[in-house]
């Protein structure tokens, strides 16, 4: 049972991380719920469809059909992830003002809403298809005893699942609603360099890029990426013990496109005083 | 199904572009497959073995009728293998020793790649 709820747990853990961090840049927005709903609903299906069609998936493309799969959806949550994060940075100010005005941003939310919806699918796909056929598994040993103290253990490996999205996001919530919007921006663009990062390790394993496949550097010595926390911080920031020179680069360039982009099209929602009204707010409070 | 058969029809093509792109080192060209099965959530050989200092694969077939994630932590392998299905891990050149691997799902199943 123990068994069954850490490697459930596992799992839901990675995708938790990513629903909190969803929920909390979404936080205020009116449609939401039923958008991130849908996201999970969307994934949970879509395991549950992989699971079904694995055998097959694992013999394409020469045994490497998972990996190619993984790396595919993984590009498209970066692209996702990006995406809304350049969106956002353009329109987010005319969002909370509309929130504040009328409630009529529900129709402008929905545009980004639709791309987080996307990542929290992947994210929730990717973990739960592992879930699904570990415990396919356990009802198909046809050991009724032990199987639903498994699926006990599974169950509150879920659950604990659940306590880490809500806890990644009430503890997001803490931060003040001014500082809310770049510290998401920023935390959501470390989860693209990462799974960008982590697309490519995939791709690496299917053959599919061997170029800079040297390993960099390996710090599994002082935090494992296997662990509870190098996974935690494998899902945030990409860490990896012993990434390879492309996996770097790859990293490296996700954050520099996405900075750069925001720079382009956000100039005054970056950190830092705001330009455009914050003109005649300057003048005044300087003193005479 | 029908896209498994396709993938493997195309197989001989993509073995020959390997071969062709492995840039004439014959030792690559030749490389070794280690041949793991798992039945009755048992490996067989418990203890392969796999040659040193090159780059090799690991094909596992796994006969049960329930899913299992091989996983070795020296390896840097965690790859789930469907019920009546096998697998195509990708290995890097290792320098000889012993290496541990076991069924993620059920614990107790374990093996050992020796590498020599």
């Amino acid at each position: 049972m123990l068994a069954a709820l850490l490697i459930v747990f596992r799992e839901v853990f990675e995708a938790g991380l990513i629903v909190g961090i969803v929920m909390a840049v979404t936080a205020g927005i009116h449609s939401r719920g039923w958008w991130i709903g849908g996201g999970v609903a969307a994934g949970v299906l879509g395991a549950c469809v992989v699971a079904l069609f694995a055998a097959s998936l694992s013999a394409a493309f020469e045994g490497f059909g998972q990996e190619l799969f993984n790396a595919a959806i993984l590009l498209v949550a970066v692209a996702m992830l990006t995406w809304h994060n350049v969106w956002m940075a353009r329109h987010g100010r005319e969002l909370a003002a509309e929130m504040r005005a009328a409630g009529q941003a529900v129709q402008a939310g929905a545009k980004s809403l639709a791309g987080l919806a996307v990542v929290v699918a992947v994210a929730v796909l990717r973990e739960g298809f592992e879930v699904v056929l570990f415990l396919y598994g356990v009802a198909a040993a046809s050991d009724p005893g032990s199987g639903l103290a498994i699926f006990a253990g599974g169950a509150i490996g879920l659950a604990l699942g659940v306590v880490t999205c809500l806890l990644t996001y009430l503890g997001l919530l803490t931060i003040p609603q001014r500082h809310l919007f770049a510290v998401t921006t920023v935390m959501l663009a470390f989860l693209a360099a990462g799974m960008a990062a982590q697309a490519v390790a995939f791709l690496e394993a299917a053959n599919a890029l061997t170029a800079l496949g040297s390993i960099l550097w390996d710090s599994s010595w002082l935090l494992s990426d296997r662990s509870m926390l190098g996974r935690a911080l494998h899902t945030l920031v990409g860490y990896s013990d012993q990434p390879t020179a492309l996996q770097f680069l790859v990293y490296l360039a996700t954050l520099a496109v996405t900075f750069a982009l925001l720079k382009l099209f956000g100039p005054s929602r970056l950190p830092g005083p705001p330009q455009s009204d914050g003109v005649t707010q300057g003048r005044s409070a300087r003193p005479a | 199904m029908i896209f498994g058969e396709i993938m493997r029809m195309r197989a001989p093509a993509l073995m020959v572009a390997a071969i062709l792109t492995a840039g004439g080192d014959v030792a690559r060209a030749q490389e070794a497959v280690v041949e793991i099965t798992v039945k009755d959530h048992r490996f067989e050989p418990s203890e392969p073995r796999a040659p040193a200092n090159r780059a090799f694969t690991i094909r596992i077939r796994n006969l049960d009728k329930t899913a299992m994630e091989f996983e070795s932590v020296k390896l840097r392998v965690e790859k789930v293998v469907a019920p009546n299905s096998e697998a195509v891990i990708k290995v890097r050149a290792l320098s000889p020793g012993r290496y541990d691997f076991f069924d993620d799902f059920r614990k107790q199943t374990r093996g050992t790649l020796v590498v020599e």
